[in-house]
């Protein structure tokens, strides 16, 4: 039944309201980045106005690449985050399907020491973990690779249990007919997993892959444990020194947001709906 | 035959240990570790624990005395309140109008979900700007509605507020999406008949949407309740060391100060401790509040 929806004054309500809560989300942004390209002092003066003729300067963006080794903190955000993205879904992925797949004894007592670990709050085991990296030679020390993997290590952790639920759950979905297929055809297990069970768990490892990277990416709590070196900040960590140190610059402050936010926008318009799928995944991560 | 392929269990191992070994050396070993930690004497961060304090419950005698530890455990259960009534509640609501419309329902999923993407840390230095005294974003909104003096967000009082709110705003649109694909899944028949009935869309919302929401809704109260106890890094761009006056601590930011602003490093290890039985309580009382029902 297709019933053509007149607009009811309740139905102007409900839109209303909807619209409200989405200039919520959206103007702040517009707001900050117009912002960015005014001069600090005409900020206070108006801030609503759009930054044209005389109010519209450059002035911020160039303090900002002056001041804040920019490329440098997305260098080491890009890395950090890609390898613990890559590390998860590879190293989850053989767990899940081991889970999935073997019945040994002892299975059931792992699958619980994996939902247990799940629990862990970070805040529980940094500092053990600094301790041990420190004694490894790992964290603070001066070189670039070494102060990353100190990040990656537990990050990686962090996320492989939420990981190991997620894949072990699809994988059990999956119909064991083609593993079959495979083994009459004389494939190993290990040629099983590579070539038939990684192609079909794809989607899967998408989603983990997206929440390991976002969450890596935006987490200031575990980074500002082990990058401590200003030449070795990530983004978090630069944009939480910038405002410690020049919160008072308005304009520096807005052009740095601007500078950090519009490539995440502008890469979750492309893959909204993987990134909404692998978020709402990672609901179960401790 | 399935039970062929796996008989050979040796490959199991291999599969497993890798991700095994993550999980013990950097998860259960660091757990355990902390624990002891919280007993002991660290001089530094990366420092080994070499003593026992005197007597070995030093730190948690402490905390019995230290006001900022009341405080920061009173501000999260607030921010729990706040996340589960605000959060949840928002979203229901919202997440009921979108169900309700046949346009645009694409544009809101996507808008209303984008502030999570965003780090948390840009966030706070973004909502820094718009809660400014002089002339942020709220305070000119405001003066264009006629209010005559300037309010300091981030004064004593209101400090709190200023901060609680853009974290709830921010998780917002994760609950909404999670509700609105409990919507979709409530079968069009249900409404239907409904209407066939003659039920108003209050009606329809009433005694289809919300009842058959149930479970789902349970899901997202618990989530929103644990999740309270992880927020960080909002809170600490926008409040760093808990200014003003140590009132807007949370347990979390309280223990990231103890540990790396104060140097008290077997504290912060004890505080942590508090935060994983704070945990444990409340996913018992949340579990034990919102338990889902069978249909």
């Amino acid at each position: 039944m297709t019933k053509k929806k007149t607009l009811s004054p309740g139905l102007i309500v409900v839109y209303v309201i909807l619209i409200i809560w989405a200039l919520t989300t959206v103007y702040p942004i517009i707001w900050v980045i117009q912002n960015a390209f005014k001069a600090k002092n005409k900020i206070l003066e108006n801030s609503f106005a759009l930054p044209t003729g005389d109010l519209f300067t450059m002035a911020n963006f160039r303090k900002a690449f002056e001041t804040t080794d920019i490329f440098g903190a997305y260098k080491s955000s890009l890395f950090i985050s890609t390898m613990v993205a890559l590390l998860v879904v590879l190293l989850a992925g053989m767990g899940a399907y081991a889970l999935a797949r073997y019945k040994f004894p002892g299975s059931s007592l792992i699958n619980s020491l994996v939902i247990g670990a799940m629990m862990f709050p970070a805040f529980a085991t940094v500092i053990a973990v600094f301790q041990m990296e420190f004694r490894w030679g790992l964290a603070n020390t001066g070189s670039w690779l070494r102060n990353m993997m100190s990040v990656i290590l537990p990050q990686v952790a962090g996320n492989m249990a939420f990981a190991m639920v997620v894949l072990t759950g699809y994988i059990k979905g999956l119909p064991i007919e083609l593993e079959e297929a495979a083994y009459m055809e004389g494939c190993n297990a290990f040629q099983i997993y590579f070539k038939v069970i990684m192609p079909l768990t794809k989607p899967s490892f998408a989603t983990v892959a997206i929440f390991s990277f976002l969450w890596s990416y935006n987490d200031l709590f575990t980074q500002s444990f082990f990058l401590r070196r200003p030449d070795m900040y990530s983004i978090t960590m630069m944009l939480n020194n910038i405002s410690a140190k020049e919160g008072t610059d308005y304009g520096l402050m807005a052009a740095v947001v601007a500078l950090i936010i519009v490539p995440v926008i502008i890469v979750y318009c492309c893959l909204q709906k993987y990134i909404i799928k692998g978020m709402i995944a990672g609901a179960v991560k401790g | 035959m399935g039970a062929n392929i796996y008989r050979n269990k040796k490959p199991a191992l291999v599969f497993l240990l890798p991700a095994f070994l993550f999980m013990v050396v950097f998860l259960y070993y660091p757990f355990f570790k902390n624990i002891l930690n919280s007993f002991m004497h660290l001089k530094q961060l990366g420092a080994s624990a070499t003593e026992f304090n005197t007597p070995w419950y030093t730190n948690y005698e402490e905390m019995l005395h230290d006001p900022n530890v009341w405080t920061s455990v009173k501000n999260t259960i607030i921010m729990m309140l706040v996340t589960l009534i605000g959060q949840v509640g928002i979203a229901i609501i919202l997440a009921l109008m979108v169900d309700n419309i046949s346009r645009g329902k694409q544009f809101f999923r996507t808008v209303f979900f984008f502030p999570i993407v965003i780090s948390a840390t840009a966030l706070g230095l973004m909502f820094n700007l718009i809660f400014l005294r002089d002339k942020g974003m709220v305070n000119q909104i405001l003066e264009i509605l006629g209010k005559q003096n300037l309010t300091d967000w981030k004064a004593e009082g209101i400090a709190l507020v200023t901060m609680m709110a853009p974290v709830m705003w921010q998780y917002v649109g994760f609950y909404f999406v999670i509700l609105v694909t409990g919507l979709n899944n409530i079968s069009e028949e249900l409404y239907e008949a409904a209407r066939i009935d003659g039920a108003t869309a209050l009606q329809r919302v009433r005694y289809i949407s919300v009842p058959l929401l149930h479970n789902v809704i349970c899901t997202c109260s618990v989530l929103a309740v644990t999740g309270a106890l992880k927020v960080f890094d909002l809170p600490w761009v926008m409040f760093p060391k808990g200014m003003p006056l140590k009132s807007t601590f949370l347990t979390g930011t309280y223990m990231y100060y103890q540990t790396m602003e104060t140097k008290n490093v077997d504290y912060g290890a004890a505080l942590a401790v508090l935060i994983v039985v704070l945990g444990v309580i409340l996913a018992k009382v949340v579990n034990a509040i919102f338990r889902e029902k069978d249909y």
